[in-house]
């Protein structure tokens, strides 16, 4: 197997789908207009951009008014706490004091919300999970108090890929906090679960194109009617005046592309994905002694397995699977390309030193048998050999 | 030969990984840059910059490039003791524990799993192989950059799997190597000070953010009388000349002494400020304590001067008893001829002559007398 990459870190981005890589490609040459003009060449761009939100909106369960591109997940997410914040704090008669959001979040929702929280002075409420990698309604509820504003609930993990129950989540908070807002980061779930059913209950739904066959630097957050978010990035007013900046017109072609195809044949990738991950993590738990999953697998998308080995350091197992063409990832990246300590795990209660040996296993659409074949080889060899 | 070369962004840790790179072949080398600090910090190892350069760097030698995080070690064996240090009144090397801690174990064992056959690393000290397949560890080629000191507590384990590329140049000839490859850390200032402490934040501020500071007062050395306060007995290190003001006979003043219990700061003239001799912990040795060391009767080695001096006897110990070698009490300071010996698992020195009193924390940094150039050994000043 000399010189084969097996990919495996679909969660942290995944390849272009060839429907997405050819629409795109018009709005970089000929079809170049700024949407926001009065011509026959923005006309036609202007055209591409509502097409294309028609369509998000479609597989999404939106409107289309209720579609706001941004340039991806993060932006989408600040948008979401920061501008419904703003909105709410600038219209309510008696405003919120406190925001609410699990301690297992992305940090695009835990940054924006505890930069919110020592910009503004309110109280920010992390509330933690349990160790099957959901978020403890119980706590939640607790944290949900009258004078709470937002809750930010993300609708998959992005480490270990459990789905969250954002309709009990959103139901908790209507009954105990009857002026909050809900959003819900579904940034990893689109490839994995019907958008049409992501978006109900929410207010605020944030998701990103790269994460299932789009471009980087192109992403979405819908806001439902009768939600107001101010902008965070003030211009020239486009997106009703919600995100200013000229439109990433191939970008956002190019998402409306990759959602339709992934919500087209969602159904059979995630049982052929899912068998595979199956076979893969099966396979590891039998020949790798001292291998836990974390979570439950029952709660998980079908495209991600949570491996911790006990007795070694996932950074340098990172290393030895990458130098056998194997790409995993350890946990979160932080700028310099580090791996940080788990937020996630450690909101699970685990130790610093079980999570340690955490890494994610992630597929895709494009994940193939002979990928698992190759997983299976050579990760119980590099396992055994950070042991030695 | 596979080599990890550790890259910290800076110029001689390029031109290592070029020499390496040259030496094995670019497909045997991969870069690898220590992320040891997670607070803010301008300068050091540790920048987001810094690991810029460095991944562009490799990136331009066609190197693999790692990051390791070791940030929670660099935590727990280098910034907690050199803080705790403050605090008991001692004053750590940060350097030497960051090598001693991470560099040249952490790392050196996370090579090791790996695969790799060896570290290199950018420091200016020179490894040499004996006939008998020993390493010895000597000054760099250059002697305003040696940096033999911060590798002093190095031994046979360690010196085995490291390689110092750099180590036979001088700083300039590295600076040119770099801009004939076209290095972009070529210019780059040498990094100064802690890596750890802002420059704008200064080591007063860190200090004062982790451990409570105390005001105290300024004793004569000579004679307890009380010369006025001390704004904080926790930052005054012994030795240390700046802010002591001059003697009533016009002379500088030193501090002798630091009594953290009691905030009790004792200074003294220049005289006052010197020690003929000073006990190490934690003692190390490149190859092995060197023969005749502790008085055990027999003659001392080729190399070094004649044993002989009874054990664990501190009243016995002269200029003229022990095993000679040249102590080293900084990392620029100047060698001394002096005569050392064991006394239990400690190590007592007595300089040739009187010495600045070594702050209790630092290291004294052995040479072997008839090898100016090759260390013998380390240890920490009680």
């Amino acid at each position: 197997m000399a010189g084969r990459r097996s990919y495996f870190d679909h969660a942290a981005t995944t390849p272009m789908r060839p429907e997405a890589v050819e629409a795109m490609l018009p709005f970089l040459s000929g079809n170049f207009g700024n949407p926001s003009g009065s011509h026959a060449e923005s006309r036609r761009a202007r055209r591409a951009v509502d097409d294309a939100r028609d369509q998000v909106a479609l597989l999404l369960g939106a409107d289309p008014g209720e579609v706001v591109f941004t340039s991806g997940g993060t932006e989408a997410d600040n948008l979401a706490v920061a501008g419904a914040w703003e909105a709410m704090v600038a219209t309510s008669p008696t405003p919120a004091t406190s925001l609410v959001c699990s301690a297992m979040e992305h940090h695009a929702v835990l940054n924006a919300c505890r930069a919110l929280a020592r910009r503004t002075g309110a109280e920010l409420r992390e509330v933690r999970t349990g160790k099957d990698g959901i978020i403890d309604l119980d706590a939640l509820a607790e944290a949900c108090t009258p004078e709470v504003g937002l809750v930010s609930v993300m609708t998959v993990n992005n480490e270990i890929g459990t789905v969250q129950p954002i309709g009990s989540v959103t139901a908790v908070v209507r009954h105990r906090s009857p002026s909050a807002l809900v959003h819900t980061d579904a940034v990893q779930a689109v490839p994995w679960l019907d958008g049409r059913e992501l978006t109900a209950g929410a207010d605020l739904v944030a998701i990103s194109a790269h994460k299932f066959g789009g471009p980087k630097g192109v992403g979405a957050l819908v806001v439902r009617d009768g939600t107001v978010v101010h902008p965070i990035l003030h211009g020239g007013g486009q997106e009703r005046d919600r995100r200013s900046g000229t439109h990433n017109v191939a970008g956002i072609v190019s998402m409306a592309a990759a959602l339709a195809a992934t919500d087209s044949d969602r159904p059979s990738t995630v049982e052929r994905v899912g068998r595979m991950r199956d076979r893969l993590g099966d396979g590891l738990l039998a020949t790798v002694a001292g291998t836990s999953e974390t979570g439950e697998r029952s709660a998980r998308t079908a495209g991600h397995l949570h491996l911790r080995f006990a007795g070694i350091e996932s950074e340098a197992l990172v290393v030895l699977l990458d130098e056998a063409g194997v790409a995993v990832s350890a946990g979160a990246a932080c700028s310099s390309g580090a791996v940080e300590a788990s937020h996630v795990l450690e909101s699970m209660g685990f130790s610093r030193e079980e999570a340690t040996g955490g890494i994610r296993i992630s597929l895709g659409a494009t994940t193939t048998e002979a990928d698992i074949d190759h997983a299976l080889a050579v990760v119980p060899g590099a396992v055994a050999q950070l042991r030695d | 030969m596979r080599v990890l070369v550790a890259l910290s962004g800076g110029v001689d840790s390029s031109v290592a990984a070029a020499l390496v790179a040259e030496q094995y072949g670019r497909d045997q080398v991969v870069g690898a840059t220590l992320k040891l600090w997670g607070g803010a910090s301008d300068s050091g190892c540790c920048s987001v910059a810094d690991v810029e350069d460095a991944r562009r760097v490799a990136d331009q030698l066609g190197l693999v490039h790692h990051v390791f995080n070791f940030a929670a070690g660099f935590d727990e064996r280098v910034v907690d003791p050199y803080v705790r240090g403050h605090a008991e009144g001692r004053t750590p090397n940060p350097c030497i524990e960051c090598n001693r801690h991470l560099k040249f174990d952490r790392l050196l064992e996370r090579a090791r799993t790996l695969g790799f056959d060896a570290v290199a690393t950018g420091h200016h000290a020179r490894r040499v192989t004996t006939a008998e397949g020993r390493f010895r560890l000597c000054r760099g080629a250059d002697p305003l950059k040696d940096q033999s000191y911060v590798l002093a507590m190095l031994g046979q384990d360690q010196l085995a799997r490291t390689v110092f590329p750099v180590g036979e140049l001088t700083k300039g000839q590295v600076r040119d190597e770099a801009r004939r490859l076209g290095l972009r850390t070529a210019g780059k200032p040498d990094s100064q000070d802690v890596c750890f402490i802002r420059a704008d934040q200064g080591r007063a501020a860190f200090l004062a953010s982790r451990i409570p500071l105390h005001p105290g007062r300024l004793v004569d050395h000579e004679t307890g009388e009380d010369l006025g306060p001390v704004e904080a007995v926790e930052l005054v290190t012994v030795g240390q000349r700046r802010g002591m003001g001059h003697a009533t006979d016009g002379k500088r003043r030193f501090v002798t002494a630091v009594d953290i219990a009691n905030r009790r700061v004792s200074i003294g003239s220049p005289e006052a400020a010197h020690a003929s001799d000073v006990r190490l912990h934690t003692v190390s040795w490149v190859d092995g304590a060197p023969a005749g060391l502790g008085g055990l009767g027999g003659p001392g080695g080729p190399h070094h001067g004649a044993g002989g001096a009874d054990v664990g006897d501190e009243a016995d110990v002269g200029a003229e008893a022990g095993v000679a070698v040249l102590a080293q009490c900084s990392a620029h300071g100047h060698p001394v001829p002096s005569s050392v010996q064991l006394v239990g698992d400690e190590l007592s020195i007595v300089f040739g002559a009187p010495q600045r009193r070594v702050a209790p924390g630092q290291t004294v940094a052995l040479y072997d007398p008839d090898h100016p150039d090759t260390v013998v050994g380390s240890g920490i000043a009680g």
